[in-house]
């Protein structure tokens, strides 16, 4: 059974719907940024940025797939050109939705759905602060390990016995287990 | 198919229609200092067209 799609329907038809979306990221990627009603943007937030996604990497499979939506030549060029390598860095999240208020004509809820700024996501800004983290943890651990050798020896004793314990504790689970299955299987 | 049995008296009518009630909408003071008009929560400023928490408005409309 196929999935149903996430969020309400748009127009009358599928085939209405695939030109709604359609029309609504080739705005989207010709403006910037763009107001519809809540329901869209909600639905075209996903569609828009799968497009974006596969424009970063421009190989002609790429710009096939991408163009079976976006038929406009331009705006296929400004995708692939200026707006994908902006978030190159970026992992995913190229849109914004803000809500503002009502529709005057049918009170329908808006919202401004527009690409984000670009920014840089490089990996190499997030991985010092962990090792760090974990360099200055381990030699404070270490230098309390030779103060209390004794008491570290006693301590191993105690793991030993909760080690035994632990192994026949575990057999005992794999044995409840296999009742619990053949309980199963006969009823 | 299915019809009334009876009138529907007025007195039936004004009470049910009495139960329709508008409730005021809760808001919230903007963001912007220079504005400070009362607006949805959660939904840019229709007067100032800001959105944000204090300080990191962004211009929306």
């Amino acid at each position: 059974m196929p999935t149903p799609t996430k969020g309400p329907r748009l127009g009358g038809s599928p085939a209405h719907q695939r030109l709604i979306l359609a029309n609504l990221a080739t705005s989207l990627f010709e403006h910037g940024r763009i107001t519809t009603t809540e329901a869209k943007a909600k639905r075209l937030r996903p569609y828009a940025e799968s497009l974006i996604t596969r424009a970063k990497v421009d190989t002609v499979a790429n710009r096939r797939q991408v163009v079976k939506v976006i038929r406009d030549k331009e705006i296929l060029h400004v995708l692939f050109t200026e707006i994908a390598p902006k978030y190159t860095t970026r992992p995913g999240g190229y849109t914004r939705i803000t809500k503002i208020g009502p529709r005057k004509g049918d009170n329908a809820p808006m919202a401004v759905i527009e690409l984000v700024e670009e920014k840089d996501f490089s990996v190499t800004t997030k991985t010092p602060k962990k090792k760090a983290a974990k360099t200055e943890a381990a030699p404070v651990a270490e230098s309390a390990d030779e103060v209390k050798d004794q008491i570290a020896a006693a301590d191993e004793a105690e793991t030993e016995t909760t080690t035994d314990e632990a192994v026949v504790e575990a057999p005992a689970d794999e044995a409840a287990a296999e009742t619990t299955e053949g309980d199963a299987d006969k009823a | 198919m299915a019809v009334p049995k009876r009138k529907m008296s007025r007195s039936n009518t004004r009470h049910r229609r009495s139960q329709w009630k508008a409730t005021a909408p809760q808001l919230v003071t903007c963001a912007n200092p220079a504005c400070r008009a009362k607006h949805l929560p959660h939904r840019a400023c229709p007067d100032c067209g800001q959105y944000g928490p204090r300080g990191e408005q962004r211009q929306v409309i």
